[in-house]
Order: C-alpha cells, then structure tokens, then sequence
C-alpha cells in the first residue's frame, strides 16, 4: 500500500529525514517509535503533504501512484488521513457541517453524489456512541473550546467517518488519561480490515497495549534503526531510548 | 510558505459576474453640476415647488462645504462636474403593468437573478428595481395596499402623498448634514419609498435592487421608511454595476423613522463593481444611512454585507431617542485587491435604557484597506443605556490591513459601554488541516471567511443569507492552481 524509499526532507534548512525506507502493507498496523525531534511527526506530515517540508530526495508511492506528485487534497480524497498532534480550530464552522463537507469532498473526487442527510445523521450517530462522545459536540465550532482530550477524540471520529484506507495518527494519545487512550484504541481496532492500514506515531509503549502492531519501527536522528514486533515496544520501554544513541553513532 | 502567500493572494483576485452593460437608450443630461441642472431634475420629475426649494437649499448649501477628509481611504480629487447628474431609460410613456416595461431592462434584471415577475409570489418579496436614476417597477404594489403599505418609487410617492413625503424627508438626515448628503438632497433622482401603517406588520419583505448602468453617471438614490406605532417591516437593499474603466460615484442617503413599538430591519447586499486586480475602476460609494428611534421601545436594526466598490464610505446610525428603544447593526465587509472601505456605526443614546449591539467583521485580502469606525454617545438622559460592540477583523495574505478607530462618549453615569476587538488571519495551518480532510484551497478559505461571518449571516433573512454567502466565495474566488 505505501513504500517509502530513502526518502530524505528538510524544513527551512535543517535535514530531518535522512534516508527513510518503509513498506506498509494493506490490513498491517505499524507502530513509529523513537525520542523527541527524531522526525516522527515530520514523517507523518510528509505522508499527509504539509508544504513546509521539503522532499529532497526518495520517493513515496501509494498504491502504485508517485505519492509525492498529489495535491494535499487529493491524497486525502484517495484514502490518507493524518489524525493530527495539535488538531485546528476553526471558528464559526460547526463540527457537523465541516465532517458533512469533508465526506463530500471525497465522494466527489470518487465521482460520488453527497451523501444522504438521514444516511450521514446515522452514520454519525452510531460513531459518536461508540467513541463516547455527545452529540451537543456536533454543533460546537470545529475544535474550538475543546479539552484536549475531547479534540483528540473529534480526530477519531473524522476517521471513522472517512473511513480511509491509510490513517496515520501523529502521538493522538499524547495527553490522554487511560479511559480516553482506550475509546481511541477501540476506534483505530474498529478500522482494521485486510483493505486498510494504520501507522501509529508515539512516543509512549502504552498505547500499544491497546493497538497491537503488526510491526514496530524505532526512528532516530531521521532514520529508522530499527525494526522489529511488537516486542520492540516493550524493549524500549524497558531500557528507555537511551540505549539508541549508541546504534544511530555508528 | 511563500507560496502559500502567493496562492492567497492569487485567491483574492477576484471575477466580477454583473460587469455587463445593457445597451438601451437613455435620457440624460450634460454632465456638470449647478442651479440650473438642480431645477432641470426637478422638472423632469415635474415635482412641486417647495421640493424644489429644498434641493436648492441643499445644492446652495453644498457649496459652501469641503469634502470630508478624516477617513481612512485615498483616492484622486473627484471631479463633481464631470458626472452626470441624471439618466434614465427612455420609457414609453405610462406603464400600466410590469408586462409593459421594456423587455431588455427585464432581462437585465433577469441576467442579475432579481426576477420581478411571478416568481415572486413563491419568495413573497416585492420589488422596487431603480435603473440608473429611475424607478422601473413595483412589484406586488395591489397586496401591499390591501394592508395600507405604501411602497413605491419616490419619485411618485412625491405625486401621490406630498404630506408624507414632506413631514418626513429630511428629517432624520438634513440636507446640511454632510457633504455626500448635501449633495444627494440636491440631485437625488429616484428611490424608494415606504410607509407602513399603525399596527401593521408588513406582509412580506420588501426589496429595491439599485443598478448603474450609464456610463460618467452617478446614483444618487433616495430611500425613506417609516414604520408607525407598532408596525414591523423588513426591507432588503441589493446593488450592481457594469465594469468601468473610470470611477462612478454613488451618494445615497437613506431615512428610517420608528415610532413607538415599531421596527425596521434594513439589510444590505451591496455589490458594485470594485474594479478591477489593478485597481481600475470601480464605483466610489459614499452613502448616509441613518435611523431615529423615535418612539418607544421601537428598534432598528441594519445588517450589511459590503463586497463591492472601490471604496466604501459608510456609517449606517441610529438615534435611539425613545426610551428602551434598540440599535443595532451588523456588518460584514470585505476588501479585496485594491477595495478600500472606512465603514461602521453610530449609536446615539438619548433615552432612558436604550441598548445598541455592534457586530462588525471586516475581512481584508490583497492590498485591500479595511476600517472599522464607530461611535458610541451616552447622552445625559441616557440612564441605563447599554452598547455592546465587537470588532473582529480577519486578514488574508500579508499586504492587506485592518484598522479599529471606536469612538466612545459617556455623560451619564449608569450608561454602560463595552467594546471588544480582534484580528485574526486566515491560517495556513488551518488550510492545511481541511485540505488533508478533503477540501480545496478555495473550499477551504470559504469555510473558514464564513465561519467567521457565521454570526452576522445568521441574522439575515435567509434567502440573502444565502446570496451573501455566494457573494463572498466569488468575492475572494480565485485561479487557485
């Protein structure tokens, strides 16, 4: 599904990937681990398209199309969605109106008609009660005002109700108590098919008690150094990300 | 991020949709302006005497005035007597129905979505549609008279209640109130007026959509409302132009007058031609508008939604003179490429526990100018009085500006004032973040300009809301690559 090769990126004039190599494959869940300012999030921005990275050498292909030639939007309406580390705000747009347009969005680019109301107020209800999450919060502007907690949870609900076919979470359990990390965790497990993916980006082995991955990559220094199961996770966890310093010097 | 910048910016262009001209004979007068072009108006408009008068009072009195220069825009010396000071189409004489107004000024009307035919009856609105100078037709006049509404062109409302029009023009705005005004009370053309009855609620909205269509020719239009004890009445204002390469001016003044228990809502699609990416042409829009609560309990309240001219000079005010009486105003207003507007409000608390509410959002993109600029006055039997204003501006791109100028006079002590402003940018953070769930560019900067709209959207009556809201899109559409 995604096969990143020695991909290389900088922001401004700093390098912060500097030779990644991936393959994800359908119905895998892969988990990026590794310190702070190791490019974890960079990955994923670069998965998603943020303009601020530069890609400066390697290349991403995405169910056999060249990745990195697709506008932002049009990776999203083919099935990659970035469940964001600081989610945005925008004033005045309700929660529902804004997850009504983005489902359009794609159907569109599908060559879809919009989705019925009654269909999409089902749809939306059935999420919502899983995730926990009133529907009051559907009528709030999108993100604004709301804890951390609760804007972590609105990402999983975009999710689920975009059902993408690559979902990449950048550190979602970030700031999240246990009861929350679990509603999350169920809502990455609701997704798992053979036809999807998820890379799961943290810095923590706790989320994955609950989103058990299929592999585990340490990324250090814009590198992965290494890759393994999901016993990886617990290895790290056990002697901290110490231990690294020594793999990425040589 | 610079190219972020420059997609921004390349969003602001924008492509003007009623830039067309009808090609219809009219009747005007050389351009210039004096005593003689003053009585030529009036004669054409065959008015009576002491209407006369009163436009040269106010033309001899325009004289003696200098054009204001307090306000935040720039533009070259206007050339007064350049323009032309009157034109209308050449009409068959006496329209007995709509049937019979020339088919070319109604697909004029058509081409600007205003049918003034049947469809009509499904959105109950009637219609006044002033063309250039004149008034070319009312619609649903018979079903306003069954309720005593008087709605008509002002030019005859003169003929057919000089009473009215006599105790009440002037009254709110006189002709020496300011430059702009001097001007219109001497030239003014054509209008609307409207007159709702004690007790009674206006059965429908009613509508003027104003349209300069000759070229070197300004629009000085006139619009009177009074709504007596009681009465409800909402009134809808919407206004286009061709494209033209030189300015055209447009100075209209527009008096409402509330009695006791009464209520007027008067908003504004305003829409003409800004001119173009260079900053070439575009209408020169210098209007006073201005509401009394006289009576009270009464309230009046303006919503506007300014996407067009080249500059917009415009202060829509209420005198809240009754006790408990209500201001209020809302605004939403947008410069773009070289769009400059110095617009907001003036409250004036007279009586006891008035309250005003003030909801300006400017947005500004190019090198577009937008002020904001209000005054709030507490008189001393202004006990209780309370204003609440809110200024939020939001940029797009990082050439354009936004500027605050409140303006706050309080001489009774129980008065309350509060103010609260904010600027803020369009994000690319926040485009970012809905095109990675799905969104253009274009769809994206939509979402987030009416988001920030949201609160003075909601208070148009809904169809315009609707066309306020498409407006913006084409206003800040663009070649998004």
């Amino acid at each position: 599904m995604l096969e990143i090769k020695n991909l290389h990126a900088r922001s401004d004039e700093t390098e912060i990937l500097r030779g990644i190599d991936l393959q994800v494959n359908a119905g895998e869940i892969h988990a990026i681990m590794g310190p702070n300012g190791s490019g974890k999030s960079t990955l994923a921005h670069v998965i998603a398209g943020r303009e601020d990275y530069e890609v400066t050498q390697g290349e991403i292909h995405y169910n056999g199309k060249d990745l990195l030639d697709m506008e932002i939007e049009v990776r999203a309406a083919e099935g990659i969605f970035l469940a964001y580390q600081y989610p945005v705000e925008i004033s005045g747009v309700s929660n529902k109106y804004f997850l009504r347009t983005a489902m359009n969005c794609v159907r569109k680019h599908h060559g879809e008609s919009p989705i019925k109301r009654t269909e999409f107020i089902a749809l939306l209800k059935q999420n919502l009660d899983r995730l926990g999450m009133d529907k009051s919060m559907m009528d709030r502007s999108v993100n604004e005002d709301f804890s951390g907690g609760e804007k972590k949870r609105n990402e999983i609900l975009q999710m689920a109700m975009l059902q993408p076919k690559l979902a990449v979470l950048d550190e979602t359990d970030s700031g999240l108590d246990i009861d929350a990390l679990k509603i999350v965790a169920n809502g990455v497990n609701a997704l798992r098919s053979p036809e999807r993916a998820t890379i799961v980006v943290t810095h923590y082995q706790r989320l994955l008690d609950y989103i058990v991955p299929d592999k585990v990559h340490v990324l250090a220094g814009g590198k992965i150094v290494r890759s393994g199961d999901k016993s990886l996770a617990l290895e790290l966890e056990d002697k901290g990300y110490g231990f690294l310093q020594e793999l990425t010097a040589t | 991020m610079t190219s972020e910048n420059a997609m921004l910016e390349e969003f602001a262009q924008r492509e003007y949709e009623h830039g067309f001209v009808t090609d219809i004979e009219a009747d005007a007068i050389a351009p210039g302006l004096s005593e003689d072009v003053v009585r030529l108006i009036s004669s054409k408009k065959n008015e009576p005497e002491w209407l006369l008068e009163w436009r040269l009072k106010a033309y001899r009195h325009w004289l003696t005035l200098e054009e204001p220069n307090w306000h935040n825009v720039k533009y070259p010396p206007i050339d007064y007597q350049a323009s032309v000071y009157y034109s209308a189409p050449k009409e068959k004489p006496k329209l007995s129905s709509l049937d019979e107004v020339d088919p070319v000024l109604l697909e004029t009307y058509e081409k600007l979505g205003i049918p003034l035919q049947e469809q009509k009856v499904l959105a109950n609105v009637a219609v006044d549609a002033v063309f250039d100078s004149v008034s070319i037709a009312t619609t649903y006049r018979e079903t306003l008279e069954k309720h005593g509404v008087i709605f008509r062109p002002f030019s005859e409302a003169v003929h057919e209640h000089p009473e009215l029009v006599k105790k009440y023009l002037g009254s709110v705005i006189p002709y020496s109130d300011n430059f702009y005004a001097s001007l219109n009370s001497a030239v003014f053309s054509d209008g609307s007026f409207c007159f709702i009855p004690k007790g009674v609620r206006c059965p429908m909205e009613l509508s003027t959509y104003f349209r300069i269509n000759a070229q070197n020719t300004g629009q000085f239009e006139r619009t009177l409302i009074i709504a007596e004890e009681g009465a409800h009445v909402s009134y809808l204002e919407g206004c286009t132009a061709p494209k033209r390469d030189e300015h055209q001016l447009h100075a209209a003044v527009v008096e409402l007058v509330a009695m006791d228990d009464a209520e007027i809502k008067y908003s504004t699609v305003q829409n003409w031609y800004p001119g173009d990416a260079e900053g070439v042409g575009g209408i020169y829009n210098f209007v006073t508008k201005r509401g009394a609560c006289r009576g009270k309990n009464s309230k009046i309240s303006w919503t506007q939604v300014e996407t067009g001219s080249a500059i917009t000079w415009k202060y829509p005010s209420v005198i809240l003179q009754g006790d408990n009486s209500v201001g209020e105003f809302y605004s939403v207003a947008v410069t773009a490429n070289h769009q400059q507007a110095d617009t907001g409000t003036k409250m004036i608390h007279i009586g006891k526990n008035t309250k005003s509410t003030i909801i300006s959002k400017g947005i500004s993109a190019g090198v577009g100018q937008n002020s904001y600029r209000g005054e709030v006055k507490m008189m001393k039997g202004a006990t209780n009085a309370r204003n609440f204003s809110q200024c939020d501006s939001l940029l797009i791109g990082d050439r354009c500006g936004a500027h605050t100028f409140p303006y706050i006079e309080v001489r009774n002590t129980t008065a309350k004032v509060e103010h609260e402003a904010s600027t803020s940018k369009v994000g690319e953070d926040q485009i970012y973040y809905l095109r990675q769930r799905g969104l253009s560019t274009e769809d994206a900067v939509n979402m987030i300009v009416n988001g920030f709209c949201k609160e003075v959207y909601d208070l148009l009556p809904m169809e315009f809301a609707l066309e306020a809201r498409k407006l913006l899109s084409v206003s800040l559409e663009g070649s998004v690559g």
